[in-house]
């Protein structure tokens, strides 16, 4: 059995990480091969035009990184609660730790499209919070990513199809907090 | 005042009709799973609107107007190939979930462009949709996986022109009717 079944079957992580990750590393390389031209040249109108592809695939690159980092198998630590600051910072905003998930598993099925949920920590306030995100759009800015959970449909398609929310809810077995935790604090 | 309620239309043609280009597994998905949800939750932010407000929110009937040949795309775009070539490329540069559209602007025999729409928005009245290609993954993973290009270039191969033609000349009548 791959390591993160039943939660997330062997193709889907392989074709999830050999492909679709590696198709956003590839495509951001040419976007910012074409940046550091248009760069060199002083070309402003190039440099504009190319943002969205720099933010979507670099997006996609960096929404990926994080989210391996946010699983581990059940054999490694996955599922195992969070504890310390998180795990008070989580009861304190949300009661619990069973009534965060559905809280982001109501967000995860509420992203209309191709998109991302993210618990996050506030830059200014230090709270923690769910937000939303399209596409590849990734959490910059005020807000830093802690737990990010794909919901485009290739990251589940193929072992769920239209049951998403099976796949929202399967996934905390195999969700890595150690991570969460670091990042965190 | 009372909703009323959409209900899932049948395919007109049988769910393995599309093969090899789109496996009958899809088929049956896209249309008793996603599309069926689709219907499913319209139904609900109907009825939950319903004592909002007084009217549908359906698009208007476009009136017929008289029969045009369908060489409006070889003006447009020069030949089919490069017709083909430009909505291809729309449709693989689309970031995320949505459609790719030939759109006739303002009515039946209007300007024709290609468009494209995020998630489930439509094309809205005036402009008429004559053909719409879907993005979603849910289209074409099961049988594509990453590959979205071989399932546009696959896509020439069943695009219903004679319907297309009907829609440019004459317009779209509401699909949704009740």
């Amino acid at each position: 059995m791959a390591p993160l079944e039943p939660s997330i079957s062997g193709k889907i992580m392989e074709i999830h990480h050999k492909n679709h990750h590696n198709t956003y590393v590839t495509s951001y390389n040419n976007a910012l091969e074409q940046l550091q031209e248009a760069l060199a040249k002083g070309d402003i109108a190039t440099q504009i035009a190319l943002k969205p592809a720099v933010n979507f695939h670099g997006g996609g690159h960096l929404n990926h990184t994080l989210f391996w980092e946010n699983l581990a198998p059940k054999s490694a630590g996955g599922g195992e609660p969070p504890s310390g600051a998180l795990s008070k910072a989580i009861d304190s905003t949300y009661g619990s730790l069973g009534e965060f998930q559905s809280k982001m598993n109501a967000a995860l099925a509420g992203i209309q499209g191709s998109g991302w949920a993210w618990l996050v920590k506030d830059k200014q306030t230090g709270q923690i919070g769910i937000r939303t995100y399209a596409n590849q759009d990734p959490v910059v800015g005020q807000f830093q990513p802690l737990l990010g959970i794909d919901a485009w449909e290739h990251a589940y398609y193929l072992q769920y199809q239209n049951r998403k929310a099976e796949y929202f809810s399967a996934i905390w077995d195999v969700i890595n907090w150690k991570t969460v935790e670091k990042r965190f604090t | 005042m009372a909703s009323q309620t959409h209900t899932l239309p049948p395919l007109p043609y049988a769910y393995d009709a599309l093969e090899p280009v789109i496996s009958k597994q899809i088929m049956e998905l896209h249309h008793q799973k996603h599309h069926q949800t689709y219907i499913n939750n319209l139904n609900a932010a109907l009825s939950a609107q319903a004592s909002a407000t007084a009217s549908n929110d359906v698009p208007t009937l476009i009136s017929l107007q008289q029969k045009l040949r369908f060489n409006a795309i070889v003006s447009r775009w020069g030949s089919h190939e490069a017709f083909v070539k430009a909505f291809g490329a729309e449709l693989l540069g689309l970031q995320g979930s949505g459609w790719g559209w030939l759109v006739s602007k303002g009515g039946a025999k209007g300007r024709l462009e290609i468009v494209t729409t995020k998630d489930q928005d439509p094309v809205n009245a005036p402009d008429v949709s004559v053909f719409g290609v879907d993005m979603w993954e849910h289209a074409y993973y099961l049988q594509y996986l990453n590959n979205k290009a071989g399932y546009v270039e696959g896509i020439w191969k069943i695009i219903h022109w004679a319907e297309a033609e009907k829609r440019y000349t004459a317009g779209v009548e509401n699909p949704l009717k009740l």
